[in-house]
């Protein structure tokens, strides 16, 4: 597999839906509008943590123009789980709750009661006049006042408000550390942060006088929105259609439902489509971010760089309801390293601020920043140069991970040291600027993928799935199917289809599409050659087995048909009708997780001593792809997660005040970088293939928001002399540092 | 065909197991080997519905009717996928 | 209150559309003109998801009256292709592959033709700082970079003395 060249794969064509995007063509969930439909808005709770006496909507009811008002009474108590292939089973108890609140309001922002109304003015009129009476409750808004003594619970189940707790070990980590030359103990914080999609959620629904609902939304995982959906309000998927939108950026925060079932339910009380978009107001107070954290990290190393002990805490902040990815943290935080004793222990911990959902490697970006400052702290006391002693404890094929399971064939080694020869890291190293080096570590998931390849009677070909495109992978499916066809890339038409023209797909997310759903449509593609091979034997009147296969054309093999010419893909489609109708191919799997991808990058800072800013002046990505299939989205998705990880290093952070309402909610203080905070972002590809998918697809998506956290704050370690360990590294916060001591 | 296959419990799942987190058993698929678990450890309870299983590396979110060998390399983690 | 009544030539076409007193232009494109290119990423005028050119000028339409179109030019994404060519911006876009969700892309395009008409030889950092109004949260704005003073190149070739 790793010796094919390819003709197609690895090439750059311009993307299938790429003329749409360019000219506001394409349609986003806000795009979507039906005739005679109503508008949806909701009522969100003033309060992080209150109890809910008594809603009256009659006021709101009788507003002209509102056709219906709702509350948590319309949303029946569900108390049945449902494993949706994100980081845990989802608990529709807990998700219905988040979609309208029953008993208490657990967040400021948590829904309360929805309207639907002839227009967005008159549906927001109608909240204001929704009377609600709330008990207020003394809000928690961090892991050490929920775990404190006498804290408020915000569920009575869950002790010091810990819905969980997991653990890993190995050896024995005490011992270790009694005889290391080297230790390294610190504490560490992350604030919680959004992931920051341009395009907030929206949606339309339309229920019919049957029932049934059809459901236009962007979301990452259509399915997704189509079960929960069914699940939550007691209908059956069958009756629901769910046609994903084009998608303004996911990552993990558009897997979870927050405005579909409501949608349905006003539809239905209606009789009409309704559309409900968030504003951004709403996207930061009441969708998914990410947990604040506190991690408490040990390492302990011999004098030869060895490490050989490490004790990781983790408390990562789940939002009102259970469920952060503190167990993925624990799974990812020494991953690269072989380290014989360890205990790795992470906590679940409910706080009044929203559900956390998942962003882009959930759980690994925290606990890394953690652990990779620490390993820069040991190789600072040990002299060491920090791409040596990662070297010297890289795990490779055949070793065990922390997890547990032994690695296969992969590739942190090759990125140590493509890193080690990059132009970057060999460049010298300028007086007023710091550099910092740090890993990262993601999975690779697996999960069900669904893929149709269907034949044109011209030779063109269309391949169908059910997974949303966010990044580009529409154009990696039609190189795959270009490449096992023999056809021009231009003559595939990749299409992402809904819940009833598809067969299921797991999510758009877990950095799985180019793997697991490229994996299907490779399966698919293989099956339309399988058939065009048949159908030239019809033609030639031969054996299948006398019939083989070169670069698009179908051969005479073994001396049968010896003398007819070859037949191309073009040839064979257009005798489709008399060789046995028309030509489709089909495929689904369900791969396992496996070949996950590596990271290493370079960062050079300097450091405003005067105002605290921080400019990144230079950044190297160096990532294990496995194979690039479509190499400039495959860089794409590298710089992208850079970005946001460099965001998170510098300026990013809820900022809540004493009463737990979120004081930044919009794009002006809640700053992601823009245009002029970066530089160009230097990508460096490594390949080593994995060998579950047919090309050695790793997936890309999410290793790349893992290292800047650390190699950000390693370079301003570098660059000031002092090891920040609370994030973000905003002036303000760095201008303390270096003014303390 | 028997296959006693060293299966390894999350650390955190002792306080269910009487402080065991590495057990033979013998199954022929993850299914059985769920249904011996369960009997062994009653308390075990739900934790069994939300679980990966990686078999030699493979990481498995639905592995029900996976094969196991006798020289299986099991280990139950938390299901992970990503964002 | 009734609505007001708008002229305006949208596009190069002169369009009339009824809105709220209250209601922003990006409103108005979206709904009663039914140009739904232009997106609303913040209504705050911070993303940039919703810039137009009006009457020569670059804006954040989700803060611009709907009323103060009258009697003006407005240029939003489905204007700015040439009939069936697409602009060298959107060209070089495509081939830089400097869209990844594509919901960005119409505002980085009016922003960049705004920029290409100020200065049709931008330096990397004038470019910058031009649209440093207009956020992406996918590419990390390397490849956005690449296709503007591509498309700057092509338009306007440096030419050496």
């Amino acid at each position: 597999m790793s010796t094919r060249t390819f003709e197609h794969v690895g090439t750059r064509p311009i993307r299938h839906d790429g003329v749409d995007k360019v000219t506001g063509r394409a349609a986003y969930g806000a795009d979507v509008s039906l005739p005679g439909m109503l508008h949806g808005a909701v009522l969100r709770s003033p309060h992080a943590h209150a109890r809910i006496v008594s809603i009256d909507t009659s006021a709101a009811a009788r507003l002209p123009g509102v056709k219906a008002v709702i509350t948590g009474a319309d949303i029946p108590p569900n108390s049945a789980k449902l494993m949706l292939g994100g980081e845990a089973a989802l608990d529709l108890h807990d998700m219905g709750d988040n979609l309208l609140a029953h008993d208490k309001a657990l967040y400021h922002g948590h829904a309360i009661a929805a309207v639907a109304a002839t227009s967005l003015d008159i549906a927001r009129e109608a909240l204001a006049r929704i009377e609600v009476v709330y008990e207020p409750l003394p809000p928690i808004t961090s892991v050490d006042a929920a775990m404190a003594d006498g804290a408020a619970l915000l569920h009575d189940k869950y002790k010091r408000n810990i819905a969980n707790r997991m653990e890993f070990k190995r050896g024995d980590a005490d011992k270790a550390f009694a005889d290391a030359d080297v230790v390294v103990d610190r504490e560490f914080r992350t604030p919680m942060v959004h992931q920051g999609y341009i395009e907030p959620h929206a949606c339309l629904a339309r229920t019919g006088e049957d029932g049934r609902a059809v459901v236009w939304c962007t979301t990452q995982g259509p399915f997704v929105v189509r079960d929960a959906s069914a699940a939550i309000l007691g209908m059956d998927p069958a009756h629901i259609k769910v046609i994903p939108t084009e998608i303004g950026g996911g990552f993990g925060g558009k897997i979870v439902v927050y405005l579909e079932p409501l949608a349905i339910v006003l539809s239905r009380k209606t009789n009409r489509p309704v559309k409900m978009v968030m504003s951004r107001d709403e996207v930061f107070r009441a969708t998914g971010p990410t947990s604040g954290s506190k991690v408490r990290v040990k390492l302990g190393a011999t004098r030869d760089g060895a490490l050989v002990a490490a004790r990781v805490s983790l408390w990562y902040e789940a939002g009102a309801y259970k469920g952060s990815p503190a167990g993925a943290g624990a799974m990812c935080a020494i991953a690269p390293y072989k380290i014989p004793n360890f205990f790795i222990e992470a906590h679940d911990v409910v706080v009044n601020k929203p559900k956390v959902a998942a962003y882009r490697a959930p759980g690994s970006p925290i606990a890394m920043f953690a652990t990779e400052s620490a390993i820069d702290d040991v190789a600072r006391q040990l002299g060491m140069d920090p791409i040596e002693i990662r070297m010297k404890n890289a795990a490779a094929e055949g070793d065990q991970a922390s997890y547990g399971p032994k690695y296969g064939p992969i590739g942190f080694k090759q990125v140590l040291e493509a890193a080690k020869n990059s132009a970057h890291w060999k460049s010298p190293r300028q007086a007023n600027l710091g550099r910092g080096f740090a890993c990262g570590f993601w999975f690779n998931a697996g999960m069900s993928s669904s893929a149709t390849v269907t034949l044109n009677p011209d030779g063109s070909a269309a391949v169908v799935t059910g997974n949303p495109d966010i990044g580009g992978t529409r154009a990696a499916q039609a190189l795959m199917v270009a490449e096992e066809l023999g056809i021009p890339v231009e003559r595939v038409r990749p299409i992402v289809a809904d819940t009833d023209s598809a067969g299921h797909s797991d999510v758009t997310g877990g950095s799985r599409v180019c793997y697991a759903t490229g994996m299907a449509v490779i399966r698919a593609a293989e099956d339309v050659r399988d058939q065009l091979r048949a159908r030239a034997a019809k033609i030639w009147n031969v054996d299948i087995a006398d019939v083989g296969w070169e670069r698009g054309k179908a051969v005479p093999l073994n001396g049968a048909a010896k003398d007819q010419q070859p037949l191309t893909v073009v040839q064979i489609a257009a005798q489709m009708p008399h060789t046995g109708g028309p030509v489709v191919g089909r495929a689904a799997v369900n791969p396992p997780m496996a070949g996950p991808g590596f990271g290493a990058h370079i960062c050079d800072l300097e450091v405003d001593k005067e105002t605290g800013r921080s400019t990144v002046v230079r950044y190297t990505a160096v990532q294990d792809v496995g194979k690039a299939v479509h190499p400039s989205y495959v860089e794409g998705q590298m710089q992208g997660g850079v970005a946001q990880g460099i965001g998170w290093a510098l300026n990013e952070e809820y900022v809540f005040d004493a009463n737990g309402v979120m004081e930044n909610a919009g794009f002006l203080d809640y700053r992601m970088p823009v245009a002029s905070d970066l530089p160009m972002i230097e990508t460096v590809i490594v390949e080593v293939p994995n060998p579950l998918h047919p090309y050695g697809v790793r997936g890309v998506g999410e290793t790349p928001i893992v290292p800047p956290l650390a190699a950000v704050a390693n370079a301003m370690r570098d660059a000031t002399g002092v090891r920040f360990t609370e994030l973000p590294l905003s002036p303000p916060r760095v201008l303390r540092g270096l003014t303390a001591d | 065909m028997t296959a006693v296959a060293i299966v390894h419990l999350p650390s955190g799942w002792t306080r269910f197991t009487d402080g065991i987190d590495e057990i033979a058993i013998d199954a022929p698929r993850v299914r059985e080997l769920f249904v011996a678990l369960a009997e062994r450890f009653p308390a075990l309870g739900e934790q069994l519905d939300q679980i990966a299983v990686a078999i030699d590396g493979h990481i498995y979110h639905h592995a029900r009717y996976e094969p196991l060998r006798s020289d299986s390399d099991v280990y139950l983690l938390p299901p992970v996928a990503g964002g | 209150m009734s609505k007001l009544h708008v002229t305006s030539i949208i596009n190069g076409e002169p369009v009339e559309f009824l809105c709220e007193p209250h209601e922003s232009l990006l409103d108005a494109l979206r709904n009663a003109v039914g140009l739904t290119g232009t997106k609303e990423g913040c209504a705050t005028g911070d993303c940039g998801a919703c810039s137009v050119i009006l009457g020569g000028r670059l804006v954040p339409s989700c803060l611009v009256l709907a009323a103060e179109a009258e009697g003006q030019t407005v240029t939003t994404i489905e204007g700015i292709a040439d009939g069936e060519r697409l602009h060298p911006l959107q060209q070089k876009f495509l081939e830089h592959a400097a869209l990844q969700c594509g919901v960005c892309t119409p505002g980085f395009i009016v922003a960049a033709k705004a920029l290409l008409d100020a200065n049709p030889n931008p330096t990397e950092g004038e470019t910058r700082y031009w649209l440093a109004g207009n956020l992406c949260r996918c590419t990390g704005y390397d490849k956005i970079i690449r296709a503007v003073l591509d498309a700057a190149a092509e338009k306007h070739p440096k030419v050496s003395a």
